[in-house]
């Protein structure tokens, strides 16, 4: 590790003056200090941020918001949390340990870098960690990298289950920086790799995540997260998929599905929620709309499985969600 | 490495000193001389008690009920903290990267990765390692229950294995083995002893709710 200086502002004023200086900001740390320890990261300053007042989660009118510092804990444990959106606190249940989840928050969660074990390891080339420089996992082991989402410099998966929930549910990201407030759809939020896959987010220098908004959704609304991994418990994602669902009348009404586990970034099917809308639940509606779900998918030397894995694990999930009749 | 083995061996041989004792001992003795930067990350060994320079701060810790006051580098995690400079080697190093558990500790009642806290962020916190655990000579109702469970082979990861388990009764996850083994996930127990450890934290968590 790197040396660095330490603060801890007092307030959310000190903490952009200190990140708008070029520190770090840290949160939960459960990501930073480890990729600090590879020298992946080297911030010079590190910026504290817990002290902060954006821990609150409550509801707004028929949405939710998060504070960016609530702990994946105490948003997987919150009451209204699990009743409205299930999915929220399956994704998070299903990520990491208990351990973890005391100390990670979900600005982190969201921001969280990627498991690529070529950009953990700096005398690797990598396009991420350094722009330019190649990529080892095209042509090395890349059996747990994305399929969807992908360019010839990056093949990255994004390691969230959070935020392949919150892509389904369409949620905001809120934001503060120098320049004041804004508020930006998380899959806007989060970039594809493309040419510069070191820039991974739209976050302006100095900003801080405040918040993440959940929208209001027509009731009733059921929802489900489902994790396919190789082994049962604190393990990332093979494969991931995000349902919600809204039935009426015998119809669906408004279907949203989000894959994990398979591309650079949390990955909406527009293509299976196209199938689903207007449509009857039934065994064979759930077979057809998912046969779809890896359409447009590059699969690599060792992830070619992936495709099949997430046909099916949409499959599975869009039956648990939506039942059949 | 046969080389290493045979030093600490002949340590251990040592009359009237332990091997833990002697490294105890040793690292103490680092810390004072400055001559051991690379276990302390650097400056925490070359300047232990004046002011904190630009990489280096002073807090205050409360560890087992006891404050401490420590002018600290940054780097230092909380696991290098309590091992290296607090002289308490029960919570243990086993990845240094949050995938095995083994450093687990309670900050303020809950259980976290001592090697991914950065002990600069300790300022105020409450710690209880498993040094802390028994009360009055007696030991802990789950520590009682791994020595009666026999949940452990060669030892390394208990230590983090309790406090996590501390943690998981305290946040009532024991409703069932199912629920024992998913929320006790985070640590990794390379001996296999699984069954017996979830034996363990069920018959605690019985115990204390009786």
């Amino acid at each position: 590790m790197y040396p660095f200086a330490y603060t801890r502002p007092a307030d959310t004023r000190a903490a952009l003056a200190a990140g708008a200086r070029g520190g770090r900001y840290i949160a939960g740390g459960t990501t930073l200090v480890d990729l600090m320890r590879e020298t992946v990261e080297r911030p010079g300053t590190v910026v504290d941020i817990s002290g902060l007042p954006l821990r609150d989660i409550r509801m707004t009118g028929d949405g939710l918001r998060i504070g960016a510092l609530a702990s994946m804990a105490e948003v997987a444990a919150h009451p209204r949390v699990r009743s409205a959106y299930p999915l929220i606190a399956q994704a998070l249940e299903l990520s990491a340990s208990a351990q973890l989840r005391n100390m990670a928050t979900i600005g982190g969660n969201i921001l969280q870098r990627t498991r690529c074990t070529y950009f953990r390891d700096v005398s690797a080339p990598c396009n991420k960690r350094q722009r330019g420089s190649g990529c080892a996992a095209l042509e090395g082991y890349n059996r747990s990298h994305a399929i969807l989402g992908t360019s010839d410099a990056c093949v990255a998966t994004h390691p969230s289950d959070l935020t392949v929930a919150l892509a389904a549910l369409d949620a905001r990201v809120h934001l503060l920086g120098p320049d004041g407030e804004r508020a930006v759809a998380l899959t806007a939020f989060l970039l594809r790799p493309g040419e510069t896959p070191d820039r991974e987010h739209d976050l302006r220098p100095g900003e801080l995540i405040t918040a993440v908004e959940i929208p209001p959704h027509p009731a009733p609304l059921r929802s489900g997260y489902l994790k396919v991994r190789d082994r049962q418990s604190y393990e990332f994602a093979l494969t991931s998929a995000a349902v919600v669902l809204h039935v009426t009348g015998g119809v669906i009404r408004d279907a949203r599905v989000a894959a994990g586990g398979v591309g650079t970034v949390p990955w909406r099917l527009t293509a299976v929620e196209k199938r689903l809308n207007g449509e009857r639940p039934s065994e064979r509606l759930w077979a057809r709309a998912a046969a779809v779900a890896a359409d447009g998918a590059r699969p690599l030397r060792h992830n070619a499985f992936k495709a099949e894995l997430l046909r099916r694990t949409v499959e599975r999930q869009l039956r648990t969600v939506g039942g059949t009749r | 490495m046969s080389d290493r083995l045979a030093d600490e061996d002949h340590h251990d041989e040592a009359p009237g000193v332990s091997r833990r004792g002697f490294l105890s001992a040793t690292a103490a003795g680092g810390v004072a001389a400055g001559v051991l930067p690379s276990v302390l990350a650097g400056p925490a060994g070359a300047a232990p008690a004046g002011a904190p320079g630009p990489h280096s701060s002073t807090l205050s810790v409360t560890v087992n009920g006891r404050r401490h006051q420590v002018t600290i580098d940054n780097r230092t995690s909380l696991l290098d903290l309590l091992r290296e400079r607090l002289a308490l080697p029960g919570t243990k190093k086993g990845c240094d990267q949050g995938a095995c558990g083994a450093c687990t500790v309670l900050v303020n009642g809950r259980r976290v990765n001592a090697c991914l806290t950065l002990a600069v962020r300790c300022q105020g916190v409450e710690v209880t390692t498993i040094e802390g655990l028994a009360a009055g000579g007696e030991l802990h109702a789950l520590q009682q229950a791994f020595i009666e469970q026999d949940a452990f082979q060669c030892g390394y990861c208990t230590p983090g294995q309790i406090m996590s388990g501390v943690g998981c009764i305290r946040e009532g996850h024991t409703g069932s083995r199912e629920e024992i083994r998913e929320w006790m996930s985070g640590n990794i127990c390379r001996c296999g002893c699984y069954v017996k450890i979830v034996n363990a934290v069920q018959q605690a968590a019985r115990k204390q709710g009786s």
